[in-house]
């Protein structure tokens, strides 16, 4: 395997983990927060689809980013309603969540556009075009450097940027501020937040809602940026790679995104068998390489190599004693 | 004392929560610019009012029998087994072994094996995910939702890489042998004169289901197994104070659970494919938790539940063949069904208990 083909590979990398890296973060949030959101998948879908659909009728992917956003927060709310007002079960509450999506999508776009579930293809500014950083044409013929700033860290969409850039602002948020404090509290051992006079109901609606607008994020990068458009479940069990990564990085920011790039990396092999035919020596099924991911996450869980806590009070309404 | 009658419990809150679904649903199609009423007439004229459509919402409700009993027994259990569709993948692999690879000569037979194939099979797949929560404390929810991708993986490998007929581009297995053809509705009931239930998939697995709600309530309520699954469900601590190993009742639960799942594809891939075709599953492993959740883990209440859902699923065919309204409005009112009667249980609730208390406290 030459230089350019290991730079293409790792290129297409980065594309397919960014949607895994959104959605990851976005369960972070909430899931430290104490709220398990199994509902990922459907919050991606959904947003999705109403990216797609508002970037097509106005021309505009800013306006379609927004309303997918919007409709990823409709569903947190949702979730937030179920799992923290009605002290529900946040589980079945993420499932009935993520169905709803799949079958609504599809729906309105069969009621709206009349493709049979998609959206018509996405043009111009439609989508979210690769950006060429600066003097990436220049530099490309500097040996090494050159092809790896060119083809590597330059040309990706805006969101790939956001989405890297918001590794770090989620670790200084979590381990750096007031706020991430109490939210890891909250989701450790939320009488002690409660007693100390801080509302567990509007922090964890916080972490909730966050959790909503990086799911819309990811939801509109997979229709207006990787693709060209909304196709009927599009998502493809992305929302629970993501959660998988999420168990794999232990609920922490920077080992979240190592854990989507070995997600995505495994995304990327699927589509070149080939290649690690020709670099191993063995040819390796693609329905392996697809399962990997969730494979290495039983493993994980079950604490054969490295054990993985979630946050104490994960999964648990919080009632305030009498 | 109890805040409301058992009555309300059972009955009271499942009705108000449909109604909420069916409610919500309405407005869907309202907005599609169809018109719920006839969708509604359509849906029973289709489902219900000839006999092949019978055969078609008791073929469906077959499948969400045994997926929701499988959800409901892990629910006595206090656990979550969100794994259904993986373990009826899993089930379908067995009944596919069975029914190529042995030479049966009499379907009865061949229905015996199957099923214990499937059942087999389905609770090897779930048995894992319960032997890591109650050993190694890994949350049986995630373990169960990673196994259903790696299942669709596996059964992905074997269609496309060991049982594919060579020269086939279909990723399935071949055709079963002619004498595991299991005895349809249409080869039951029909007389000479009158053909019922024409060219409709229900089979003799529907009796097995209806038999397996049976046992299952059997199971749960007369025997000590069954009391010592409850008493673990209700109380961790307490169930282990008096005696009853977490270990064993976790993992039993978890393998009465995966084989009933696991028994779903006897009548998916025998009954009606009579081959393993990529898709066989096709959700049922999740219409399970809205059948559980909406029969309130009751055998009796899932199996009315079961039929509701084999209803909703041939009225959406029927629907999605006769008017705008794709077939995907089927999944969002299972969505809303699990969303009102699961998550939002407390919605329905909390307001319930306060009339009755407000009546009661007139009472006295």
């Amino acid at each position: 395997m030459d230089f350019l083909t290991l730079l293409q590979l790792l290129d297409t990398t980065v594309r397919l983990a960014t949607p895994l890296l959104l959605a990851c973060l976005a369960g972070l949030y909430s899931e430290r927060a104490g709220i398990f959101d199994i509902g990922l998948e459907g919050k991606m879908l959904a947003a999705a689809f109403f990216s797609a659909a508002f970037a097509y009728s106005t021309g505009s992917v800013w306006l379609g980013l927004l309303a997918g956003i919007g409709v990823s927060l409709v569903l947190s709310g949702i979730h937030g309603l179920a799992s923290i007002t009605f002290r529900g079960n946040q589980l079945i509450s993420g499932l009935a969540i993520t169905m709803l999506a799949g079958g609504m999508t599809v729906l309105i776009a069969q009621d709206w556009f009349k493709q049979g579930g998609r959206t018509p293809q996405l043009e111009g500014a439609a989508r979210f075009e690769p950006i060429t950083l600066p003097f990436a044409e220049t530099l490309r013929e500097v040996p090494f450097i050159g092809p790896l700033y060119y083809e590597l860290i330059s040309g990706h969409p805006i969101l790939v940027y956001i989405a890297f850039a918001l590794v770090p602002l989620t670790w200084w948020i979590l381990f750096r501020t007031r706020f991430g404090l109490r939210l890891r509290a909250v989701g450790e051992n939320p009488a002690s937040v409660d007693t100390a006079g801080v509302s567990v109901v509007a922090l964890r609606y916080s972490a909730v809602m966050i959790c909503g607008v990086l799911c819309g994020l990811a939801g509109a990068y997979l229709a207006t940026a990787l693709q060209a458009g909304f196709v009927k479940d599009m998502t493809a069990g992305r929302g629970y790679i993501a959660l998988a990564a999420l168990i794999f990085a232990k609920w922490r920011p920077w080992y979240a995104l190592w854990a989507t790039l070995l997600f995505g990396l495994f995304q990327a092999l699927e589509l070149r068998p080939d290649l690690i035919q020709q670099v191993i020596g063995v040819k390796v099924q693609v329905q392996l390489l697809g399962a990997l991911p969730y494979i290495l996450t039983v493993v994980i869980l079950a604490g054969f190599v490295g054990k993985a806590i979630p946050p104490r009070a994960g999964g648990e309404p919080y009632v305030k004693e009498r | 004392m109890e805040k409301m009658p058992h009555w309300a419990d059972i009955v009271l809150i499942p009705l108000i929560s449909l109604i909420l679904a069916a409610m919500l649903s309405a407005l869907v199609i309202l907005a599609i610019g169809e018109s719920p009423v006839d969708a509604f007439n359509l849906m029973v004229q289709g489902a219900l009012m000839r006999s092949a459509g019978w055969g078609y919402t008791l073929y469906y409700a077959t499948n969400f029998m045994f997926t929701g009993l499988a959800v409901a027994v892990a629910f006595h259990a206090r656990m979550f087994n969100i794994g259904g569709e993986g373990q009826a993948m899993l089930g379908g692999l067995g009944v596919a072994y069975v029914c190529l690879f042995i030479p049966w000569p009499h379907w009865s037979l061949a229905l015996i094996g199957a099923s214990l194939g499937a059942a087999m099979f389905g609770a090897l797949w779930a048995v894992i995910p319960a032997y890591l929560q109650a050993k190694r404390g890994s949350h049986i929810v995630i373990t169960t939702i990673m196994f259903n991708f790696i299942a669709a993986a596996l059964l992905n490998y074997f269609l496309v890489n060991v049982l594919r007929p060579p020269r086939s581009m279909d990723p399935a297995t071949a055709t079963f042998p002619e004498a595991t053809h299991l005895p349809s509705f249409r080869d039951m009931f029909s007389t000479a004169e009158t053909i019922m239930f024409r060219g409709a998939p229900a089979n003799v697995t529907f009796f097995i289901a209806v038999a397996a709600c049976v046992l299952v309530w059997f199971l749960i309520w007369r025997t000590k197994l069954g009391y010592e699954i409850r008493a673990f469900g209700h109380s961790e601590t307490a169930a282990k104070y008096a005696g009853i190993s977490p270990v064993k009742i976790t993992v039993i639960s978890m393998v009465i659970s995966g084989a009933l799942a696991g028994m779903m594809s006897i009548n998916t891939t025998m009954g009606e494919s009579e081959r393993l075709v990529l898709n066989s599953t096709e959700g049922a492993g999740f219409i399970g938790i809205a059948v559980a959740l909406m029969g309130r883990s009751h055998p009796f209440g899932v199996f009315l539940a079961a039929i509701l859902f084999g209803f909703l699923y041939q009225g959406g065919a029927e629907l999605a063949l006769w008017t705008n309204i794709p077939r995907e409005l089927i999944v969002v009112i299972q969505a809303l069904v699990i969303l009102f009667t699961g998550a939002l249980d407390n919605m329905v609730r909390m307001p319930l208990e306060k009339i009755f208390l407000a009546f009661r406290k007139g009472d006295a």
